[in-house]
């Protein structure tokens, strides 16, 4: 559905994105993570005809960015950061607006306007002024006016930015409901939602490509240490120096003490199973071993870890 | 070129949703009703003044004495206000942002340029129509020439589309809507006044000079002469700065 190949944006001579290349299937969530001025925004920019990019090409539903723009244009919704919307119309004004602009037929233009309206549940604001509304609910119109017309492809600048949690909630299922029937591009920086919404995830930081994979296979490929959650009972201090003694032990953190129960964060080695040693450890102390587990790196963890990493190698 | 409509109808709207439209409008006619009330007080009082002296009074013309000094006088106050109805057309959407979801819409640039133009072009044939109770007073009391009023009124229409084609330009330039305004409103000035420099400089470039010169171009619609070359001049005027304004999108785009 989308193709992008070795994108070149440069603002003067600064390198906004440098040889962004990734394909979207039909139907696939993607979500695009990386921390400010990565360089999110200007290959959404580019992708929705707003900005032509300096080399390199995009192809949407079959159609390059530059050169059929309009054709580009009428298959995306496009949801830009910050919303912009006008302040002074109302939602429904301006719905009708956006619907026919996006070459809504009159006959169905009424008819879509409510559908969206009540699809992102803005129904009880329908006729107050975009201006007057909160950010979440300007958000809501803003994802209305995207979803217009049933584009093919969704394009959403950080959609969840600056809503309450609940509102988040609403807008993450929204996004949940529309895979499979739509392509779905969302950039964000909160990294829970990537893992909740999306199939695929590009990290993109410096205007780079970092990597794309599922959130799955990068939780697998990035463990290169193994987090094992630790709960023991007895003098805590003893417990960390003899826990620091087991071959293949990293670093060990204590977490809390409640009742003489002490948890600890056992970071090892992720190739040497160390929960053996541990619980030898623990019992031959005469201490008692309340839990153990491993723990999954979150794709937070993945995530800093990703972007320090590629700091480090390129410097 | 359908979706010139919408954003037409969108920006009508915003005119006249907001007090924008009804303040300009206010004003525009408070002191043109000004300049029509005292034209027509002063003209008065001379025809009384001259009642006993006919070869006076053979020269009085109610065209010369008040149409055409109120007409150039509205033409001035456009100068002023124009530069006020046209500043927010670009900038405003560029300082918002809503230029960005405006133009990723599957409209063309042009498609945007037009509508608003068109939109703004509204609101002064709105204006001008409002002042259209001008002659109809001059007609209950008095008997001017029709022909020269209605010359007038295209001449008007035409000088302020072309001023509107200039601001419109202007504020595609910036994000500042006052900055949109300075523009228009300098530039349109020197428009204005560069036919007085026509008889300091050489007689050819003194006849370009005069060519360029709005007001010069005016001045024959205020005789009543409707001459191809005056209304060329407005258009081209007008299509030349419509064209810059879609140079001037376009660049933005570029430059990112």
């Amino acid at each position: 559905m989308i193709q992008v190949e070795n994108l070149t944006k440069n603002y003067g001579p600064i390198p906004a994105i440098e040889n962004i290349s990734f394909t979207v299937e039909k139907g696939e969530v993607l979500g695009f993570l990386g921390p400010n001025a990565a360089g999110k925004t200007t290959t959404m920019r580019i992708l929705t005809c707003f900005l032509p990019a300096t080399s390199g090409s995009a192809r949407v539903a079959g159609f390059d960015v530059f050169k059929n723009s309009i054709d580009v244009r009428r298959r995306i919704g496009y949801l830009p950061e910050n919303v912009p919307l006008y302040t002074d119309m109302s939602v429904t004004k301006y719905l009708g607006f956006a619907a026919e602009i996006k070459g809504v037929p009159f006959r169905e233009r009424k008819k879509s306007v409510e559908q969206v309206i009540d699809y992102c549940g803005i129904g009880q604001f329908s006729g107050r002024l975009i201006g007057k509304l909160s950010k979440g609910y300007r958000q809501r119109v803003g994802l209305a006016q995207a979803i217009l017309n049933d584009p093919e492809v969704l394009i959403l600048d950080e959609p969840t930015v600056g809503l309450d949690p609940k509102q988040i909630i609403d807008i993450r299922n929204l996004i949940k409901e529309m895979a499979g029937k739509r392509t779905v591009i969302l950039s964000t920086h909160i990294l829970p939602e990537v893992s909740m919404t999306c199939q695929r995830v590009i990290i993109i930081n410096q205007g780079r490509v970092v990597t794309i994979d599922t959130p799955q296979n990068l939780n697998k490929k990035l463990q290169k240490s193994t987090e094992i959650k630790l709960t023991v009972e007895g003098p805590s201090d003893e417990i960390i120096k003899s826990l620091q003694a087991v071959n293949g032990v990293l670093s060990v953190t204590k977490k809390d003490t409640v009742n003489n129960q002490n948890s600890f964060l056992v970071e090892s080695d992720k190739d040497i199973d160390i929960r053996k040693d541990i619980s030898k450890a623990v019992v031959t102390n005469n201490w008692g071993l309340l839990e153990m587990r491993s723990v999954d790196m979150s794709l937070e963890d993945i995530f800093i870890k990703l972007v320090t990493e590629e700091k480090g190698s390129g410097q | 070129m359908k979706n010139i409509y919408p954003i037409f109808k969108k920006e009508v709207s915003s005119y006249f949703g907001s007090p924008t439209a009804y303040i300009v409008t206010t004003i525009f006619l408070l002191i043109s009703g000004y300049f029509f009330y005292s034209g027509f007080a002063f003209f008065s009082l001379i025809s009384f003044r001259s009642m006993g002296n006919p070869a006076i009074l053979q020269q009085l013309n109610i065209n010369e004495g008040v149409v055409k000094p109120l007409y150039g006088n509205i033409s001035i106050i456009l100068l002023l206000i124009i530069p006020l109805l046209t500043m927010r057309l670009f900038a405003e959407e560029k300082k918002s942002g809503t230029i960005e979801l405006l133009l990723t819409y599957p409209v063309k640039d042009s498609e945007a340029i037009l509508g608003k133009f068109f939109a703004c072009a509204f609101l002064l044939f709105f204006m001008l129509l409002l002042t259209g109770f001008y002659p109809l007073l001059l007609i209950l009391f008095a008997k001017p020439e029709i022909e020269p009023i209605l010359s007038i009124y295209l001449g008007l229409f035409l000088m302020g589309i072309s001023f509107i084609a200039l601001g419109t330009f202007a504020s595609s330039l910036t994000e500042n809507q006052i900055v949109a305004a300075s523009i228009t409103f300098g530039t349109l000035l020197f428009f204005f006044v560069i036919g007085w420099a026509s008889s300091l400089v050489g007689s050819t470039f003194g006849k370009v000079l005069e060519h360029l010169s709005i007001m010069e171009h005016f001045s024959n619609f205020a005789k009543g002469i409707i001459d191809t070359k005056d209304i060329i001049y407005y258009v081209n005027f007008t299509i030349f700065f419509l064209f810059l304004t879609s140079s001037s999108l376009e660049s933005k785009k570029w430059r990112g």
